[in-house]
């Protein structure tokens, strides 16, 4: 632990964008090297069609992920952002302004301009009863995570909630439609990814997220509104939530239970093998960005071959995560003797 | 004084005694107790035995059902003994949520006296349940080969999208194989979309940037065949005779069925509505004249455009 902090210390004294570069290394050779036994296994790994669908698949973790970061970098954890999700694409299909607005873009709009506030309500109801109501933000957000699902359990009475047929039409270009060869949800991840990027490494607000969680304690007496950082960071996360949710609803208009269901540990396993440390202090968007990629590609690339047993798909990423981790660590390690 | 006090409490409990005699002999009270529905089949059930419920009471006033539901296998242990100890039902109609930490409370059950009618998943112990009614889940695998056998011709290609992995995914997947093979179609692979509409699209994705050739998609779900269909769509692989053969009987796909959808042409009932027979079963058992006690195993209807219509139920959730 000790070794770790002072670690941090160091890259954070030492020159920013060189650390930065070096150190996403270890889970973008992790990402080649999955890419390198796709193409071994199936050629058609790196056809057009499957590289899209991958990045596609990829934007919801992701997306969810860098708000993830921020959270975790300022030593928190939100457990709710799948359950979040589907509570807030259940209100969006339950979006009763078709008899008003009728069926066209203006609903959308409205759905959209829901999630968003609902997004940021959720995410801010995790901070506030995490900084406030002083509870550790694993209970908060354990709490919330029942609480989400089962809203859209009861929305949906059950079952399954689907969109309206023509309002489906309106808004399914927002998946299926590209722009520039890649489809929408692509620009929106990236779009995601560049502003949290530039808001954890250039602005203050990341420096204090990255200074609570290495030392709450510290932070405190260095004059940062430490209550108000913290739950911004879960505001971000709801927002992040809002976004995915923004773009999953119009791929198959429905939500039910099983919508969003073990996103969170997705999202977060994607932060960790990005590099953000767990317990706070350090922070990565391009990992991050890396890791989404890598838990996308392991399930893909799983659906290619038939040479491991189906049974054994729960192993394989589990191994191929901690690998991916290992990877990075040791490069980690590999990159401070370089500067020491 | 102190005597005379027991006395009365004796007549009064005695009395009371009496009373609840007398209603428990005027009234029939079926208990009815399943999983809390958290899914969409679940919560087809749910309101299926509640269309039961009200069916049956207004044509019997002298049955009393009694339905309740409990969110985990514990709860349900104890929603059993207070059907007994409190309603002393003279009949339990149960969908258990797990078969081993419910067969004994269900056995208690049955050594109070009364009638046990088991629905869908079976107890650990045989000779309990005076009636058994399920689903067919290696039948729904059969039917859903024959039709594919019917459509397709010697060296066609087809994927299968599985389950949960289950003993019923299991019974399923293998009837299918088992009716598939020698009939020269194949099975180009087989993965697990959980019954799940996300899963059922990424892994149809998949399959699609893996084989340039399929003819066709036994997905053994409604749910995951929302997802094969919208994988389909996407990659404009839809036309060409394409078809998906799902399986449950969602009520958005039989509606689909009876527009006449070339692409869910057809699909394989194992429905939620088995609570309600078991419900009509179990109230057989004591108005019919007929015997009722035995395995009614329902079978795995395949679902045309022309019998669409009898499965379609659109006020229930699933």
């Amino acid at each position: 632990m000790t070794m770790m902090t002072a670690s941090e210390d160091n890259a954070a004294k030492s020159a920013k964008r060189f650390s930065v570069d070096f150190k996403t290394l270890g889970p973008a050779l992790a990402l080649l090297i999955l890419c390198i036994i796709g193409f071994l296994l199936n050629p058609a790994f790196v056809s057009e069609g499957n590289l899209t669908n991958l990045l596609t698949r990829s934007a919801f973790i992701g997306i969810i992920a860098v708000g993830a970061t921020f959270v975790i970098t300022a030593g928190g954890i939100d457990l709710s952002v799948g359950s979040m999700a589907a509570a807030i694409s259940g209100v969006m299909i339950m979006n009763n302004a078709v008899e008003t607005l009728g069926t066209g873009v203006p609903t959308v709009l409205l759905g959209c301009g829901l999630a968003i506030l609902l997004g940021i309500g959720a995410g801010w109801i995790n901070g506030a009863l995490t900084t406030k109501g002083k509870i550790e933000a694993f209970i908060v957000t354990l709490g919330t995570m029942g609480i989400y699902r089962s809203l859209v359990t009861y929305f949906a009475d059950g079952g399954t909630l689907s969109l309206n047929f023509e309002i489906r039409g309106t808004y399914r270009p927002v998946y299926y439609d590209s722009f520039l060869g890649l489809p929408f949800p692509v620009w929106v991840f990236i779009g995601v990814a560049i502003c949290g990027w530039l808001l954890l490494n250039r602005t203050a607000f990341g420096r204090y997220c990255t200074a609570i969680g290495s030392n709450e304690a510290v932070a405190k007496y260095s004059a940062i509104n430490v209550d108000r950082v913290k739950t911004l960071t879960y505001v971000i996360q709801g927002l992040c939530v809002s976004f995915a949710t923004i773009i999953y609803v119009p791929r198959l208009g429905s939500a039910s239970a099983s919508t969003g269901v073990l996103w969170e540990l997705e999202a977060i396993a994607a932060v960790i093998i990005g590099g953000t440390v767990l317990k706070g202090g350090y922070g990565r968007i391009g990992g991050t960005i890396l890791g989404a990629l890598i838990l996308t590609t392991i399930g893909n690339i799983l659906n290619f071959t038939d040479v491991i047993s189906n049974y054994l798909n729960g192993t394989m990423q589990g191994l191929i995560i901690i690998v991916a981790v290992l990877l990075q660590r040791s490069d980690w390690k590999l990159g401070k003797s370089g500067k020491s | 004084m102190l005597m005379k006090k027991a006395l009365g409490m004796m007549a009064v409990t005695g009395m009371l005694a009496f009373a609840s005699s007398a209603v428990a002999q005027d009234k029939i009270k079926i208990g009815v107790s399943y999983p809390t529905p958290t899914h969409a089949w679940a919560a087809g059930m749910n309101w299926h035995a509640e269309q039961a419920e009200k069916r049956l009471e207004k044509l019997y006033p002298d049955v009393d059902l009694i339905l309740v539901n409990s969110p985990d296998p514990g709860a349900q242990a104890s929603a059993l003994e207070d059907l007994v100890s409190v309603h002393q039902i003279d009949a339990l109609v149960v969908l258990p949520f797990e078969s081993e930490p419910l067969t004994d409370p269900v056995l208690n059950v049955k050594k109070s006296g009364a009638w046990i009618t088991v629905v869908d998943r079976g107890l650990s112990q045989p000779g309990i349940e005076d009636l058994y009614v399920a689903g067919n889940n290696p039948e729904l695998g059969r039917v859903s080969a024959q039709y594919m056998k019917g459509r397709l011709k010697d060296g066609d290609n087809i994927v299968v999208l599985r389950g949960i992995p289950t003993v019923i995914d299991n019974e399923r997947f293998d009837a299918f194989m088992a009716e598939i093979e020698g009939s020269g179609i194949n099975v180009l692979d087989h993965k697990h979309a959980n019954w799940n509409r996300d899963d059922g699209f990424e892994v149809m994705q998949d399959f699609l940037s893996r084989f340039p050739d399929i003819d066709a998609v036994w997905a053994q779900d409604d749910d995951i065949a929302i997802g094969v269909v919208a994988a389909l769509k996407q990659a404009g692989r839809d036309g060409d005779g394409m078809f998906v053969v799902g399986g449950a009987g969602m009520k958005e796909t039989i509606k689909s069925i009876m527009d006449g959808d070339e692409l869910i042409p057809v699909d394989v009932l194992y429905p939620p509505a088995m609570i309600a027979t078991a419900m009509d079963a179990t109230v057989n058992a004591f108005k019919s004249n007929g015997p009722v006690a035995g395995r009614y195993i329902l079978g795995a209807t395949l679902i045309t455009r022309e019998n669409a219509e009898n499965y379609y139920f659109p006020d229930s959730p699933f």
